[in-house]
């Protein structure tokens, strides 16, 4: 499989969870584990491309894919990516343990809706459980992400947005 | 220009590392640990006939299983943390059971192995033959003592208190209208999302014990964990390192676990790692609010509160590691803003076969709020009076600080409160919310609070400018989201009148700071924050003395602005504080410049050793912060919801915080503690429950089941601030930590009880209870 644009050998057993082969054979640590049971979505990362919650997935349904962690998506020394940007600018992290889920369920759901209004805010984000936050930060910060965006729809002026 | 930090909404400084994943969690360290699973109670009460490990052992990866028998502490009961003469009765479990369990999730056995895999395998393997005994789930039940939970502690009665002010048999006698009134509130989760996790390594070759621990207390864990191995506290090193939220069951110690990790790294000369699942979380890690009051309120025609007494059962679980102080907070804290001339409160701390109880966020608060809220909706409903109107003739007025409640706090005071205004809470809360909204069985709620914040005894901090002219601080509590980092540095900066980004805060580490208590009782601002200040204003006074010398002129004259300690207002008479840094040690560097300045043939503005006697080298100090008191936030929340009356499903259509917590450091930070808060408030009442049975098997041990609410649950909050400054401290700071969460319960109550029609005398609420209370109206 393909972890964050590296080839990586296959996991040993074939019952290790997707979340402990990135956490702990990998050494990707940033993908986060709450629930081992699909509630919480701190491990969520993106597989080709969409959010899945690597805690219900084992390693080896991941080979032949591509797979994105936090640590993807902005290089060491490199600037935020403009959804981490945006839950610094927002305070939308407290303890930053939900964080790397709830930033990499809203890098999918940008992709889906670049201009996401609030109902689509709520909904995206609605299978990642803070404890720490109460969400609101966390709404603002999706908010000022999508304007942080590149995003080509919205220069055509589509009007996804408003509330 | 001077900037000031305080009061400014710095943005987080903790945030670019956990943005990255580079956060260290506990789970996080790896270092080819071995790891580790339980095998825990599945019975709420039983006895032990038997363990067989014997199977468990021979499974391939397995390096050792313990049971009580194989430790040398197995026959010692866990520390009681905080005893108190009323506590007659005060109980503790082993580090493992050996004869009796008293709840589900009791450790009885622990295996480590090559990895969590083999180890759960393998605890699988553990046969514990039990024999079970009758349970005492509810609080009721263990008051009544229909079983025992510990044949020795008769009636279950762990302890019992009865405190008075003014003569209430009296007062209720000639009040003219009287009321009795029985609320009742269950237990709830803190539910932080990351679990429990310890990870130690014993260095035989340095005689070192290293524990990194998701610990609200690293230094209370280091000192317990030196007396236990008999180790000096100089050769244990406690780190909290990032921890993913704490809520206050991490404040408890000794979990198992805390001793076990380091003990079988000792043995087994490997590193040991131990992290706890969700499931485990549940019946294993503290929980709280479990009580039952019975309430006679006495009043008049007008409204007045004349007499109040509270007789209540608090659910202590199992045993009593944490004392009793989640009683004594709620007994201390019902009166809340009101004037109650006369008031009687007795608690009974009682066992029953549940998880042990020790402080969530709210600590005993929340509970005591119900019950005087509840009671003035009542009284205000039997009079036909507004609700406000009742809460209005009933408040401490601003004029009357610091006001004596007359009852004991948990700091061993009594109940002191310092400042506020109350009243002004309450106008401005109502002005916010404005008017109601129209359509059918719409409510409102409104409920004031007091947080005793700040309790003592004391935090410390370690400040040293670098030759860089970088700072560095230390305290020992450690974070678990508030961005200590971020608001000591602002705390820090000001007095040194350098950039907050030059400040870098470590915390929970005791190789760093050893000494402190810990992150609870929203104490954090107020003691390590007035630790910071006392310790950054000592280097401050020592670098205007160093500069004094070099400058040729009067320390009083001298003032630390942008980076450089200069005379006052001047541009060019001054130096640079990383030179400061240099002439306060009398040796060279060989990196870093400034050398020139502090070689023993530069010239000397005075004479005598390089240091005179009481001086000490660097520019450091440690500085300490002990509170006279605890410091008394407050605040008032109201809101508007709308309740489905077929699914009774509820929509929170409004909801205002007005807050008063003095002086405010960061109100960025603020705002995320209120928010968070009262997130965790409208969880716990109206979807978390821990739906226990009458075997006492918490029967919804998953996320899946124990309902914390999404983001599609939480309406958008509006909060503004007022500040009294707290006269008790030089930062005139009050906790903030728990206010979010404190009157929540009584709000939502109140305004579903208006918008039902049906009377509400519990929490936590949901559409199933409001179903059962709307039938049983009819
Ligand atoms: S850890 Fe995967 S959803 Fe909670
Ligand atoms: S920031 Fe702590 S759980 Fe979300």
């Amino acid at each position: 499989m393909k972890v964050n644009g590296i080839e990586y050998p296959s996991p040993g057993a074939s019952r290790r969870l997707l979340s402990d082969h990135l956490r702990h054979d990998l050494g990707l640590t940033g993908t986060h584990v709450g629930c081992e049971h699909g509630v919480c979505g701190c491990c969520t990362v993106l597989l080709d491309g969409a959010p899945v919650r690597s805690c219900l997935m084992l390693a080896v349904q991941a080979e032949g894919h591509d797979v994105m962690t936090i640590e993807g998506l902005a290089g060491d020394g490199q600037a935020l990516h403009p959804v981490q940007q945006a839950f610094h600018e927002c305070h939308g992290l407290q303890c930053g343990f939900c964080t790397p889920g709830f930033v990499m369920s809203v890098v999918g759901l940008l992709a889906q809706h670049p201009n996401p209004n609030v109902q689509e805010i709520d909904e995206g984000i609605a299978g990642n459980l803070c404890r720490c936050t109460g969400y609101a930060s966390i709404r603002r910060a999706v908010k000022r992400a999508a304007e942080l965006s590149p995003s080509p729809l919205r220069a055509e002026g589509r009007g996804e947005g408003g509330t | 220009m001077t900037t000031r930090w305080f009061g400014a909404p710095v943005q987080r400084v903790e945030d670019d590392r956990l943005l990255r994943g580079h956060g260290r969690f506990t789970d996080d360290i790896g270092e080819g640990a071995l790891e580790c699973c339980f095998v825990r109670s599945p019975y709420a009460h039983a006895r032990i006939r038997s363990i067989d490990t014997s199977a468990a052992r021979e499974m391939p990866g397995v390096v050792a299983v313990y049971t009580a028998a194989d430790l040398p502490f197995g026959g010692l009961d866990l520390p009681l943390l905080i005893p108190h003469p009323n506590l007659t009765h005060g109980r503790t479990q082993r580090c493992l059971a050996s004869e009796i369990v008293r709840y589900a999730g009791e450790a009885v056995a622990f295996v480590v192995a090559a990895d969590r895999y083999a180890a759960e395998d393998a605890a699988e393997l553990v046969a514990v033959d039990y024999d079970p005994l009758p349970v005492v789930v509810t609080p009721e039940a263990g008051a009544r003592a229909d079983h025992l939970v510990h044949d020795d502690v008769p009636g279950n009665v762990a302890a019992e208190m009865l405190q008075e002010v003014g003569d209430v048999d009296a007062a209720m006698r000639s009040a003219p209208r009287r009321k009795q009134l029985r609320f009742r509130y269950e237990r709830g989760a803190a539910s932080p999302m990351e679990g429990r996790a310890v990870w130690a390594r014993w260095s035989a070759a340095e005689h070192k014990l290293t524990v990194y621990d998701s610990t609200q207390s690293p230094t209370s864990i280091r000192g317990g964990l030196a007396v236990l191995f008999g180790l000096p506290e100089s050769n244990v090193e406690v780190i909290a390192p990032d921890v993913g939220g704490g809520f206050g069951p991490k404040i408890m110690l000794f979990y198992p676990d805390e001793l076990l990790v380091p003990f079988a790294a000792m043995q087994l000369g490997r590193p040991v790692k131990w992290t706890e699942d969700r499931q485990e979380h549940f019946t294993a890690v503290n929980q709280e609010r479990g009580q039952v009051h019975e309430v006679e309120v006495g009043f008049d025609d007008s409204g007045r509160v004349l007499a109040l007494s509270d007789d209540f059962v608090h659910d202590g679980g199992a045993y009593t590691p944490y004392g009793i102080i989640l009683p004594i907070i709620t007994a201390g804290q019902v009166p809340g803003p009101y004037r109650i001339p006369n008031y009687r409160v007795r608690f009974r701390d009682v066992y029953t076969n549940a998880t042990p109880t020790s402080p969530y966020r709210g600590a005993g608060r929340p509970h005591a709020c119900f019950v005087m809220e509840r009671s003035l909706d009542f009284i205000a409903s039997e009079l036909g009076l507004d609700r406000a109107e009742v809460r209005r003739r009933n408040l401490i007025q601003a004029d009357q600080f610091p006001y004596d409640v007359g009852v004991a706090w948990q700091d061993g005071n009594t109940v002191v409160y310092d400042s506020g205004d109350y009243p002004r809470l309450l106008e401005r809360a109502l002005e916010m919310l404005g008017p109601k909204p129209p359509g059918d069985h719409v409510g409102m709620g409104l409920g004031i609070y007091v947080e005793g914040t700040g309790v003592g005894p004391y935090e410390g901090a370690h400040v040293q400018v670098l030759v860089s002219g970088k700072v560095v601080a230390a305290t020992g509590i450690p974070s678990q989201g508030q961005a200590h980092a971020t608001v000591w540095a602002q705390v820090v900066a000001d007095e040194l009148g350098v950039d907050v980004k030059d400040v870098v805060v470590s915390s929970g580490d005791t190789r760093r700071f050893s000494w402190g208590v810990g992150t609870f009782a929203s104490r954090g601002a107020v003691t390590a924050g007035n630790a910071m200040h006392v310790a950054a204003r000592m280097v401050a006074t020592k670098a205007k003395q160093i500069a004094a010398e070099q400058l040729e002129a009067n320390p009083d004259d001298l003032e630390l602005v942008g980076g450089r300690v200069r005379v006052k207002g001047s541009t060019d008479r001054g130096i640079p504080l990383a030179a400061v840094a240099v002439l306060s040690n009398p040796v060279r560097y060989a990196f870093g410049g400034g050398t020139e300045a502090a070689t023993q043939f530069a010239s000397k503005p005075r004479s005598g050793p390089p240091l005179h006697g009481g001086e000490e080298p660097g520019l450091e100090a440690t500085g300490y912060y002990s509170p006279p008191g605890s410091t008394w936030a407050s605040g008032c929340h109201a809101a508007y919801v709308r309740v489905d009356p077929r699914t009774f499903r509820l929509e929170i259509l409004k909801y205002v915080v007005v807050h008063d917590c003095g002086r405010v450091i960061n109100p960025l930070v603020l705002q995320g503690q209120i928010e968070g808060g009262v997130a965790q408030g409208i969880g716990g009442a109206f979807y978390e429950r821990l739906a226990y049975d009458a075997d006492g098997q918490l029967r919804n041990a998953s996320f899946m089941e124990f309902l914390i609410p999404y983001a599609t649950e939480i309406p958008p909050i509006e909060i503004d601030h007022f500040e009294t400054p707290s006269p008790l401290n030089p930062l005139g700071v009050k906790g903030a930590g728990e206010a979010g969460v404190i009157p929540v319960g009584a709000v939502i109550a109140s305004a579903i009880e208006e918008a039902l029609g049906i009377p509400i005398a519990e929490m936590p609420l949901s559409p199933l209870k409001l179903f059962e209370l709307s039938m049983l109206k009819r």
